[in-house]
Formats: structure tokens, C-alpha cells, sequence
């Protein structure tokens, strides 16, 4: 596979390294008990310890914790038995206790690591290098008032899991296959919602450019960028950027960037000399954390079968190709939807592949379509097994198959039911069929002679006569072999 | 009609030689004549008669029903504003009341009011208030002295007899340098014992709850409705807390006191070197045994807790930044300069040195060499004490190095200051229970305090041996 890109004098390769920061899926925050739902009122969800007032103590919500375990696991990481809370300290109008408490030296969870699966069938591991839990802020309004800032604490003290990566990622595309795979991971866990446009997932990217072989470059960061779309787009632009500065012979500063949404441009945000110094330190009002191995086994036969683990049954049971199934598995309700088609008759096991279609190419675009989710799906996963059952019996062809998609989308109607309403089903007796193909033959002397003198391409026209007097009923195979057969017979 | 012991009045109010209201009464007309003294930042005497009122509607059986106590400003109260003696909480209400003020007034108590300290609890002579200073009551009129600090308007409130107890909180000795200064007794448990939900706070991993009272008894009856776990402190210690006032004795046969011999200081006035003597003398004439010990890293504790508590420090007032609650520069023209406006005009200069110096000493670079070595110094401190206390029962020194200094002598030594806590820090440092009562005079015939410290959560052995030391030298 060739990742390089071309600059004006050589080749560069893209070092990327990413930085997720989840949000734990909780119903309280990470250190108070007040409600997460994402878009309360401003400040209706603000407990006093969330304000940071005088004397409010922060206690660990252990569910939180767990999740933190699980999602560990999940990246196939080393769940640390001991680890610290610390103190980040910076001044922000939306940080109110002056500080965020997050994890530094002591993370929960150490080195893991993820696969990411290509369309060519070939897969990469990405390492994990650690996964800590921290605080959110809250938000700061700037577009309330033309000369006022708000705060809302709603997201105050809201806890995320940041989850970073070695600098393994050597593409955009490899970034948004990591970020969905971790995505993939966290929602089949539960641990985390994966919904990016509210912000419950958005990473920081880490990026520089090298020649291939050289060293690493110096790096600059994209904060806080929320959408894959967004995170390719950030990436090529900062690479492409990078690149021109150093083939005309100037250096990279090591600056934290800000991506702009509507330009698709970068822009420093700050540079070196201007990083804060965060001063961490262990927060004095929390203890150690600690977990014993017993819970931390407790915590892992709790967790559901992963997308990878799922990815090699389906390889296996239905004889899938890696990709089919990666794609299958990279959303839990798509693998579930999958499962339960499948499963809703013992004949579709030999038909896999054609299941797998009909979910992910034929029902998505539906889906896409029409501003759909497969959870609100109106054809429901059984339904769409009995459409593939009938197309695997023979009993309506492909084509047809698509309008009874489309059918049972608009109305809520199983497959059954529309084929026997609108008399779709299949013309497989021959004696029929023959008898249209013979009125065709009939209606059509010239075209029969050009056949007969070598226009051998003519035959889709008789096929295309002969479904139309049938309204695409007739069995194709059928139809072709008969066909043909007359066809020959008047020669 | 008044008794000086918070015991006698519980016993006094149950049959009925004195009301509630008359007793409460009284108080509020002691503490309108003391007003010169400036120990309280917030008395409202119409609050007092509500409390009264309340519970004269109130029937039920309570441990400490109609007892005036006053309460350190730092602790947050419902009824009453706290303002740490910060200009930069100069006006702010709490919605929630304390832990520990709650388990009061669960227990029936009534606030007399809030007294001052030095602001957010830094210092050690109550006069780093933004409420002014508070004159220990002992002084004459010549030369007003230092209540101690920095809980020195709740020592002073006790030693004027203005409540029968108080609350304070201890950091590096705020609670028992105070209490030796005026004379009275004060007791910081163990770490952990008093829960520190609702305590503003200085240095978290150091800051104490304890008590203020006129004798021992009335400190085991007050430690008691204090201590409590709180499953909203996770430094809370979740134990069992013994009934210390029935479990009071001043028999100490057979029981080991330590004297380390690195509290023996150059420079200690030789009035301190006797109490102490005196005190050693009491003990072992009651039965005690007398052991010399070694507290090795001694000499470190006083540079190790000005870098771990100002370092704390910086952090937790990082929430005063006039965003949320109290006091706002009016002079904004951006975020920074209402950072820099209201914390810079809003704190004094005592608190902006330990910001500056606990920002200092995290800042990258610096941190290994001071926080992080400070830590392990501290770690070394308290084993020192582990290793003492498998030798004896308990630690008898000197509270302070000297008595009562008058006011504004020390306050452009920071340096100076600090050394008044070289007998309390280290104890701290180890988050071990001390207890300073008083025990003798100096020349001026100013008290003196003998500090005794003990095991972690052994508070009623401390009890006991201040109970001692009480009685030998009543």
C-alpha cells in the first residue's frame, strides 16, 4: 500500500497519533451525583460541587469507574491496579474549581491496542498507549450577548475517558477507521454513546510529516475536532501545510491548532512558549484509586461479544470476507439487525452474503435516503430475512426485490404480503413462459431475422419484450433458457 | 449563676437551674461587652434568640440543647455568611451547612456567631484577617497581644468565656497554637476524623476539624458530636467513634510517655523548657514511664509543610476567581484582568505569598526538586512518629515555642512567623491527634501550653493524658 504523498520535491509520509476523549456513558457526573443529559437548561444540572463551592469535595462515582475497566478491556489494555487522581490547574471561566481533575502519572488503564480493517481485506493494529478518566468543563457562551460571556455548567464535571494513541496512523483514512473502530468498541461496551455530534466523541489529532525512513517530525496539534468528515479534512490540510513549509526550506513549529469548520483551514491557537504549565499534582481530596483483579475479572465476564470477536464468528459461521464483516460489526445494532435477519429462517445460512447485501447496500441507501437510522428502521431485521428468503427461493427475482424493499419501507409491510398483493410473485412455469416468449417471437419477425443473421446481442431485447409482457415476473434463468431454445428452433 | 464548663451546663439546664433563653442571654450580653476584642465577624444577637426560640420549641432529648458555641469562620453555615476573613467572600451565604456544624446543631447547639481567623486559615496571630485584627483576651491593656492563630477568634471566644466551646480547624497547629496562647484547650483529632465537607479549604491533605474548650471533659463531650465518617469527604475515616467523655481517666500507670529530643530547640525560652520539665515531672510521679525518643527528621518538618500546604493551597483557591460567587473587580475589560483584578484585590498579602510560593514550587522544573521531595520528607516524618509510638503511648512537648507575642511584631517575618509552628507542624505533617492544654506560666504570667500528641485515632489516650496533666496542675 502505497501512503505517501507527493510534495513538490519528494515524497512525505503522514505520522498521526489521536486522542479520543469519550464521554462515559453515566447517568451522574465523575465526581458528583448531578444528572448528564445532554441538552438541559443552562445550569439545571449543577450540583455545589460542580460550582466549586467553598468546601465541596469531589467522591468518585465507581459506575463510572467500571466503565472506564470495561472500556480498557475493550482495547485489549492493561487495567492498572493502582491509580491516581490529579490535579490539572489552569484558569478558565467555564473551569470553576480553577483546576480539572484528571489522571497523569497513574492512568487506569495502560498500553492496549486496536484493529483497523481496509477494503482490500488487509488489517493494521494501532497501540493504545494509555486511557485515563478526566473531567469535562462546562461551556463557555459567547453568542448570547455582544458583550457578555455566559457559562453553563450543565457539562461541568461530566466524565470523559481520554484514550491516546501511539503515532501508528499513517492516513487520514487510517485515522477515521481508528476513530470509528474505537467508536465501535466503546457503544458495543455501552460505555460510551459514540454520538458525535452532540460531543459525547471527539479527538485531538497529533500530526507531522517526515520522509520516509527520516525521523520523526516535529508534531503541531488539532484540538477538539468532532466529526470524522472533519478529522480527514483537518488532517489533509495541516499535512499539506506542513509539507509546503518544509519544502521551502522553513521549520514546523510545535503549535496547537485550531481547525475551522467552514474554511477547512487550520490556524495556531498557541504556540510552544505559550503551553501552559498545567502544575499537576495528586488531588489531596481523592485517594488512590484501587482495583483488585477479582473485580477487575467480575467487570470483564460482563462485557458482550466485541466487533473483532463477532468480525471472526461471522467469517466463520456464514463465510463472510473480512471486510463484509468488519462492516457488519463496526455498529452493534448493525450486527444485531444482521443477526436476527439471518436467524429469522434456517435457509438464509446459505445465503450470507446475499443477507449482508441487502443490509448494507440496498436497506442503508433507503436508510440514507430518508434521514433514517437502522434502530428506527421501518423494515424491521425479520422482514428484510423473509425479502431475501424469497429471493433466494426463486420465488421474486432481484429486481423486483428492490421495489418490495422500497414497498415495505414506505408502508411497514412485510415482503409476503406486498408480492401476494401486487401479485408479484415469480413466473417459473415454463408453460407460461413459453407462451409469452412465443407471442414475442410472433410480434417481432424483423428482429427474430437479425438474430437469426448474427445479431447474437438482440437476445436482451427479447428478454427485455418478453419481462415486460410478464412485469418482470418471469424467472430470468427460466426465461433466457427457454428462450434461447425457441429462438434456435426457428433457425 | 454561669459555669465555666460546658458539662456543668448541660447538668445545670437538665434541672432547670437555668433556662435556654437565660443562659443564652447571658452570652449575648458578655460577647456585646467584648466587642473591642473584634473576635467575631459575625454576631447577630437576633439570630441567637431564633435558635433559642426553636429549641424551646423543641422536645426532644439532646446531647448539647441550649450551649452556646461560637464557630471558626471557615466553616460554611446556612444561617449565618462565611467569608474565611477574605475580602473575597466578604458577602457570600452558603446554601448548605458543614459537616461538622451540622452534627452540632443535630446535637442541639446554638451559634453564638462566627469568629475570625487569618484569612483562609494562613497564618498564626489572627491578624492576616481582612475583618482586622482579634486581641487575645489575656492582654493587658498596655499591650494587646496575639490570640495565636489562625484560629484566634475561637481560642479567644472560649478564653473570654464568650461560648463554652468553639470550633477550629488545624492545618499546622491552628487549632493548638491558639488554644496555648489564650489559655484554653484545644484538640485536633486525627486526619480524617472530622469530616471537612463544608470547611473551606487550605491544605487538604492537612486541614482538621477539632474543638476549643475551657477543660478536658468539655473537649471529649464536643470531639465526640464532631467526629463522624461522611461519605462526601473520601478522606473521611469510616470507624467506629468511641464514646471518648465515658471513657475518660487520668490513669496513666503503665503507660509509656515519649520526650523527643529534637523538640529540645536552640533559643526555646527557658519558661517553655520548664513547663515541659514540669509536665514530664507530673506524669511520671502519677505512674507513667518516661522514655526519651527520636523523631530524626524532626528539623524538616517546618520546610516541608511551607512547601506542601501553600502548594495545596494554590490549587484550592484557584475557585476564587470571581466568576461563580463572591467578590468581582469592577475594573474587567477581559477574563484576564478579572482574574488578575478581583484575586489580586481580593486577597490579602499573606494568602497571595502562599499562592505565590505553592505555584512556584509546582510549576514544571521546580516540581521534583521541592513538592515531590517534600513529600517523601513527609512520608519519612511520619514514620518517624510509627517508629516512635511502637515504643510509647504517647508524645509529650510544648505547644509553641513561646507564649502570647503582641500583636504586630511578627508580621513583616514571615519567616518568624512560620517558626511558631515548629512544634505542631510535624504531628500534622503525619496526620497524628495532639491536644494542647494549659499547663503553667511565664514571666508576664501569660499561659503556656503542653502539647500532647497521640496514635492515629487514639484521641481518648490523648484525652486522658491531657486530663492528666488538668488535674496535677489544677
Amino acid at each position: 500500500m502505497n501512503n505517501l504523498i507527493k510534495g513538490e520535491k519528494h515524497d512525505w509520509e503522514m505520522v498521526i497519533g489521536l486522542e479520543v476523549h469519550a464521554q462515559v456513558k453515566s447517568n451522574s457526573k465523575l465526581f458528583s451525583s448531578s444528572s448528564t443529559k445532554f441538552g438541559s437548561s443552562p445550569n439545571s444540572q449543577v450540583s455545589l460541587v460542580d460550582a466549586a463551592m467553598p468546601g465541596m469535595l469531589p467522591v468518585i462515582n465507581k459506575y463510572c469507574v467500571e466503565q472506564a475497566v470495561k472500556s480498557g478491556v475493550g482495547l485489549n489494555a492493561k487495567i492498572n491496579n493502582y491509580s491516581v487522581f490529579d490535579r490539572k490547574n489552569y484558569f478558565y471561566a467555564d473551569l470553576p474549581q480553577g483546576y480539572q481533575i484528571s489522571q497523569y502519572k497513574y492512568p487506569i488503564v495502560g498500553e492496549g491496542k486496536v484493529t483497523i480493517d481496509f477494503k482490500d481485506g488487509t488489517s493494521k493494529d494501532i497501540r493504545i498507549v494509555r486511557l485515563h478518566l478526566e473531567q469535562d468543563a462546562g461551556k463557555s457562551l459567547h453568542d448570547q450577548n455582544p458583550s457578555k460571556t455566559y457559562v453553563d455548567l450543565n457539562r461541568s464535571g461530566v466524565a470523559l475517558m481520554e484514550i491516546v494513541s501511539e503515532p501508528d496512523i499513517r492516513t487520514p483514512d487510517e485515522a477515521g477507521l481508528y476513530i470509528s473502530k474505537i467508536r465501535s468498541i466503546l457503544m458495543y461496551l455501552d460505555t460510551c454513546d459514540g454520538n458525535m455530534q452532540e460531543g459525547s466523541l471527539r479527538a485531538d489529532v497529533n500530526i507531522s510529516v517526515r520522509k520516509p525512513g527520516d525521523e520523526y517530525g516535529t508534531r503541531c496539534e488539532i484540538k477538539n475536532l468532532n466529526s470524522i468528515k472533519f478529522i480527514k479534512q483537518a488532517i489533509n490540510y495541516e499535512a499539506k501545510r506542513q509539507i509546503e513549509i518544509l519544502e521551502s526550506g522553513g521549520s514546523i513549529e510545535q503549535n496547537t491548532m485550531l481547525f475551522n469548520t467552514s474554511t477547512g483551514k487550520t490556524r495556531p491557537m498557541r504556540n510552544k512558549e505559550e503551553a501552559h504549565d498545567y502544575r499537576y499534582f495528586p488531588d489531596p481530596d481523592l485517594l488512590p484509586l484501587e482495583i483488585t483483579e477479582e473485580e477487575i475479572e467480575n467487570l470483564k465476564s460482563s462485557i458482550p461479544e466485541l466487533p473483532d470477536e463477532l468480525k471472526n464468528k461471522f467469517i466463520e459461521t456464514y463465510k463472510l470476507s473480512n471486510y463484509d464483516a468488519s462492516v457488519l460489526t463496526a455498529e452493534k445494532q448493525t450486527s444485531d439487525y444482521f443477526i436476527e435477519s439471518i436467524s429469522s429462517d434456517p435457509e438464509l445460512k446459505n445465503h450470507a452474503k446475499m443477507v449482508v447485501n441487502w443490509i448494507t447496500s440496498e436497506l442503508f441507501s433507503l436508510l440514507n435516503k430518508n434521514n433514517f437510522e437502522l434502530s428506527n428502521s421501518p423494515v424491521s431485521s425479520k422482514n428484510l430475512g423473509e425479502l431475501v428468503k424469497l429471493i433466494s427461493s426463486n420465488e421474486i427475482s432481484g429486481k423486483i426485490a428492490k421495489d418490495v424493499l422500497e414497498d415495505m419501507f414506505a408502508t411497514g409491510k412485510t415482503a409476503r404480503e406486498i408480492v401476494d398483493e401486487k401479485g408479484l410473485k415469480q413466473v417459473t412455469d415454463q408453460g407460461e413462459i413459453e407462451k409469452i416468449i412465443n407471442e414475442v417471437i410472433e410480434d417481432n419477425p424483423k428482429m427474430v431475422d437479425q438474430y437469426l443473421a448474427g445479431k447474437d446481442k438482440l437476445l436482451g431485447f427479447f428478454v427485455g419484450q418478453a419481462m415486460k409482457k410478464t412485469k418482470g415476473k418471469a424467472n430470468p434463468k427460466i426465461l433466457n433458457d427457454i428462450l434461447k431454445q425457441k429462438l434456435n428452433k426457428e433457425n | 449563676m454561669l459555669e465555666k464548663s460546658l458539662k456543668k451546663t448541660i447538668e445545670n439546664l437538665q434541672n432547670n437551674k437555668i433556662s435556654i433563653r437565660e443562659l443564652n442571654q447571658e452570652y449575648i450580653d458578655k460577647i456585646k461587652t467584648k466587642s473591642e476584642l473584634n473576635i467575631f465577624i459575625h454576631f447577630d444577637e437576633q439570630k441567637i434568640l431564633d435558635q433559642v426560640s426553636e429549641l424551646e420549641n423543641d422536645n426532644s432529648n439532646k446531647k448539647l440543647k441550649g450551649i452556646p458555641l461560637a464557630i471558626k469562620d471557615l466553616f460554611c453555615t446556612k444561617k449565618m455568611p462565611t467569608t474565611a476573613a477574605s475580602k473575597i467572600l466578604e458577602n457570600f451565604n452558603p446554601t448548605y451547612e458543614s459537616f461538622v456544624t451540622q452534627k452540632l446543631l443535630d446535637d442541639g447547639a446554638i451559634f453564638v456567631g462566627k469568629t475570625n481567623l487569618d484569612e483562609f486559615a494562613m497564618g498564626s496571630a489572627t491578624d492576616t484577617s481582612y475583618f482586622g485584627n482579634t486581641i487575645n483576651p489575656l492582654s493587658k491593656e498596655s499591650e494587646p497581644l496575639a490570640p495565636g492563630g489562625s484560629s484566634g477568634g475561637s481560642a479567644a471566644a472560649v478564653a473570654a468565656d464568650l461560648c463554652l466551646g468553639a470550633t477550629g480547624t488545624d492545618t499546622g497547629g491552628s487549632i493548638r497554637q491558639p488554644a496555648s496562647f489564650c489559655g484554653v484547650v484545644g484538640i485536633k483529632p486525627t486526619y480524617g476524623l472530622c469530616s471537612r465537607w463544608g470547611i473551606a479549604a487550605f491544605a487538604s491533605s492537612l486541614d482538621q476539624a477539632g474543638v476549643f474548650t475551657h477543660n478536658v471533659e468539655d473537649a471529649a463531650i464536643l470531639l465526640e458530636s464532631t467526629a463522624g465518617f461522611d461519605k462526601r469527604d473520601s478522606t473521611s475515616a469510616n470507624i467506629k467513634i468511641p464514646n471518648y467523655y465515658d471513657n475518660l481517666t487520668d490513669d496513666l500507670s503503665g503507660k509509656t510517655i515519649g520526650i523527643p529530643k529534637e523538640y529540645s530547640i536552640d533559643g526555646t525560652p527557658e519558661e517553655v523548657s520548664k513547663i515541659w520539665e514540669d509536665a514530664i515531672k507530673v506524669l511520671e510521679k502519677k505512674g507513667a514511664k518516661i522514655k526519651n525518643i527520636s523523631l530524626p527528621h524532626t528539623k524538616y518538618a517546618l520546610p516541608t509543610y511551607y512547601i506542601i500546604a501553600p502548594a495545596e493551597a494554590s490549587s484550592n483557591l484557584a475557585r476564587y476567581d470571581g466568576v461563580k460567587y463572591g467578590y468581582r473587580s469592577d475594573e474587567i475589560s477581559s477574563l484576564d484582568e478579572m482574574y488578575e483584578n478581583t484575586r489580586g484585590q481580593g486577597f490579602g498579602k499573606e494568602v497571595k505569598r502562599r499562592i505565590l510560593i505553592g505555584t512556584y514550587v509546582l510549576s514544571a522544573g521546580y516540581y521534583d526538586a521541592y513538592y515531590l521531595k517534600a513529600q517523601r520528607v513527609r512520608k519519612l516524618i511520619a514514620n518517624d512518629f510509627n517508629e516512635a509510638f511502637k515504643e510509647c503511648d504517647l508524645i509529650v512537648t510544648p505547644t509553641a515555642p513561646s507564649a502570647a507575642f503582641p500583636l504586630n511584631q511578627e508580621q513583616d517575618d514571615p519567616i518568624k512567623m512560620y517558626l511558631n509552628d515548629v512544634f505542631t507542624v510535624p504531628a500534622s505533617l503525619a496526620g497524628l491527634p495532639g491536644i494542647s492544654i494549659p499547663f503553667g506560666k511565664d514571666k508576664n504570667d501569660l499561659p503556656l501550653g503542653i502539647q500532647i500528641l497521640g496514635k492515629h485515632f487514639d484521641e481518648q489516650q490523648v484525652l486522658n493524658g491531657a486530663l492528666l496533666l488538668e488535674r496535677s496542675y489544677e
